[in-house]
């Protein structure tokens, strides 16, 4: 298998260059200066929470959005002084359904083929044989409005895959779906990337992140607050971490303090577990904390020491920024860092 | 897939949609307006059920006290019927096209490498569809209820297809309001507070000598007074009017003003 867009790309490196991207509505910055770099080849994932920028910074990408500052190239073209050219290297999905619900999906696949310039016969040829791979063959001349969510996801990437773009944008593609479709999303994302396209994709879910992306970026409020391989956002935040749980709720504050005491970092709360973690540079500090807890007299109902989870990276990293904003008095509290996820 | 992959190899990238491109895509995007009307037999409503009801209403109820009897009114008030009903079913076309910029949709037609224009040019060919199916609509009722055009069917037919051409310049009018305005039904609302009084206060329904001096001076100066001319003069004894100059006329500088600033704020929009 060929790829000739690859070799004729001006700059083939990257597939994405974003510089100091901003998009500002009314006084809010919805992206505040955001650099982004994606390798051709590979899955790259915008990671963050609700109201982070993500869909503002894809948008841009894929010239649906004129930046206010900054610069976007694409594959080595200006994504707002040569939009054309870059819309025939990309494709999108959009985080709402990006076809048409007044058709059927044969017809949604057949409009989008004969616009991308399919003859008759090719784009009918296409249509088929994208219903065939996405299982929607028997819903093919149902209206729309009697699909479910996870069947108009199906056909969404569908009406993206007409023609194999170089650069694919899907955003939020898995967001509403059962673990099976999931799954199903995940090995197609795979595909696309093995058959030669570039992935970006935007997603609240760290698992998501984890498994499919080569390299991530964090971001929060309109800008990228962490980047790196998932391996490497992990060890930021320690090359282990500690876990573990009181069996008295009334000991929590002070476990907390002892742990943030003898490790001399910042430890977290997962609020419906319980559970406390921190990171850890060194394993064999275990040993001075279950001596602080036993000369306390705080007893445990679990510990234990892990490589952290992408979870923590992100509760690190967002956490910490929650707090920084919040008034001081609330930084005390407990609860106060993990409510302001959102 | 791996037989599409060649798409954008580098020596075929060009800068922006050629002319033939954009005759396709805007006739495939006519194409997809098609299926819509096609999808959404509520949306027929203005176009079928609304002709038929009104052009009986008229006719029955109003045609004694206008005429002396029924058929001596159908002359009148069916010319006039098509000209309200087709100008009518025009502001379609401007809250249709409002909502479509709001859907999903319409984020993969501007990340498309299409003639950005493609979706306004279709929805208004598509629309020329509406208005054919109105016209022939309540030609047809009037002939079923007695109405025999004296100009015979050619010139009905020209007649018809006068009022379709003035219907999607007209069109443009209420396209421009759909791309600037902020909400579908906002466009619904303007486009229906300008053409309600621009209807009526026409000789589409009553003879103009019955109005006072001061609206009979606003009714001749009425573009829609003029259309209704040419039509009946059109049907009713096969000539060729003023009026009908001055109605394509009038038809021509609309496109010529409202095409220029609806292309321009659309552009802009998307």
């Amino acid at each position: 298998m060929d790829h000739p867009f690859i070799t004729a790309m001006p700059n083939s490196g990257w597939a994405v260059e974003a510089r100091g991207l901003v998009k500002a509505y009314g006084g809010h910055r919805a992206v505040n200066g955001v650099d982004l770099r994606v390798r051709t080849g590979t899955i790259y994932s915008v990671l963050g929470p609700n109201g982070a920028g993500k869909t503002t910074t894809m948008r841009m990408l894929a010239t649906l959005l004129r930046p206010d500052a900054g610069s976007a190239r694409i594959f080595g073209y200006d994504a707002v002084k040569q939009p054309h050219i870059v819309r025939q290297l990309i494709a999108v999905t959009g985080q709402y359904a990006s076809v048409d619900e007044s058709l059927t999906a044969y017809e949604n696949l057949i409009l989008f083929a004969r616009l991308l310039g399919l003859g008759r016969a090719a784009a009918r040829r296409r249509a088929a044989e994208l219903l065939e791979q996405f299982g929607l063959t028997e819903a093919a001349n149902r209206s729309l409005k009697q699909y479910s969510g996870g069947m108009r996801r199906r056909l969404d990437l569908a009406a993206s895959l007409i023609v194999q773009s170089p650069l694919i944008f899907l955003d939020e593609p898995t967001t509403g779906l059962d673990p099976h479709t999931r799954a199903k999303m995940w090995d197609m994302i795979r595909s696309l990337v093995k058959t030669g396209s570039t992935v970006l994709l935007t997603t609240q879910y760290l698992e998501e992140a984890d498994q499919l992306a080569d390299r991530i970026a964090v971001m929060d409020r309109g800008q990228v607050v962490a980047e790196g391989t998932a391996d490497e956002l992990k060890t930021s935040v320690g090359t282990s971490s500690l876990q573990l749980r009181v069996l008295h709720a009334r000991d929590i504050a002070d476990a907390r303090h002892i742990v943030e005491h003898v490790l001399q970092v910042q430890s977290h709360l997962t609020a419906e577990s319980g559970k406390i973690t921190a990171p850890m540079k060194n394993a064999d500090q275990l040993a001075d904390l279950l001596i602080a807890f036993r000369t306390r007299g705080i007893p445990l109902v679990e510990i234990s020491v892990q490589k952290p989870t992408l979870d923590e990276v992100f509760m690190s990293i967002i956490g910490h920024r929650a707090a920084q904003d919040a008034p001081p008095e609330s930084e005390r509290s407990n609860g106060a860092r993990e409510g302001t996820n959102g | 897939m791996n037989a599409s992959a060649a798409r954008g190899a580098g020596p075929q990238l060009k800068h922006a949609a050629g002319f033939g491109q954009t005759v396709r895509n805007s006739l495939t995007m006519a194409y997809r307006g098609l299926l819509k009307i096609r999808h959404t037999p509520e949306q027929w409503f203005d176009i079928t059920l609304q002709p038929i009801l009104f052009t009986l209403m008229f006719t029955y109820i109003l045609g004694g006290a206008i005429s002396g009897d029924v058929i001596q009114y159908l002359p009148v008030i069916v010319p006039g019927m098509i000209v309200q009903t087709v100008i009518t079913a025009s502001i379609v076309t401007g809250v249709q096209l409002r909502e479509d910029m709001e859907k999903g949709v319409f984020d993969r037609f501007k990340s498309l490498p299409i003639a950005r224009i493609a979706p306004l040019a279709g929805a208004l060919m598509a629309d020329t569809v509406r208005y054919a199916v109105a016209t022939v609509l309540t030609f047809t009722i009037g002939y079923l209820i007695g109405y025999r055009p004296e100009g015979g069917l050619a010139h009905v037919a020209v007649a018809g297809t006068i009022v379709i051409a003035c219907a999607w310049s007209v069109s443009w009018i209420f396209a421009f309001f759909g791309v600037i305005a902020r909400s579908a039904s906002g466009v619904q609302g303007i486009s229906m507070m300008v053409l309600l009084p621009l209807t009526f206060a026409s000789n589409a329904f009553v003879p103009v000598h019955t109005m006072p001096i001061w609206l009979q001076k606003f009714v001749h100066l009425n573009p829609i007074s003029h259309l209704v001319t040419a039509v009946r003069d059109l049907a009713n004894a096969g000539t060729f009017s003023w009026d009908l100059a001055i109605s394509l006329t009038g038809a021509a500088v609309i496109v010529a003003v409202f095409a220029p600033l609806t292309v321009h704020a659309y552009m802009r929009r998307t």
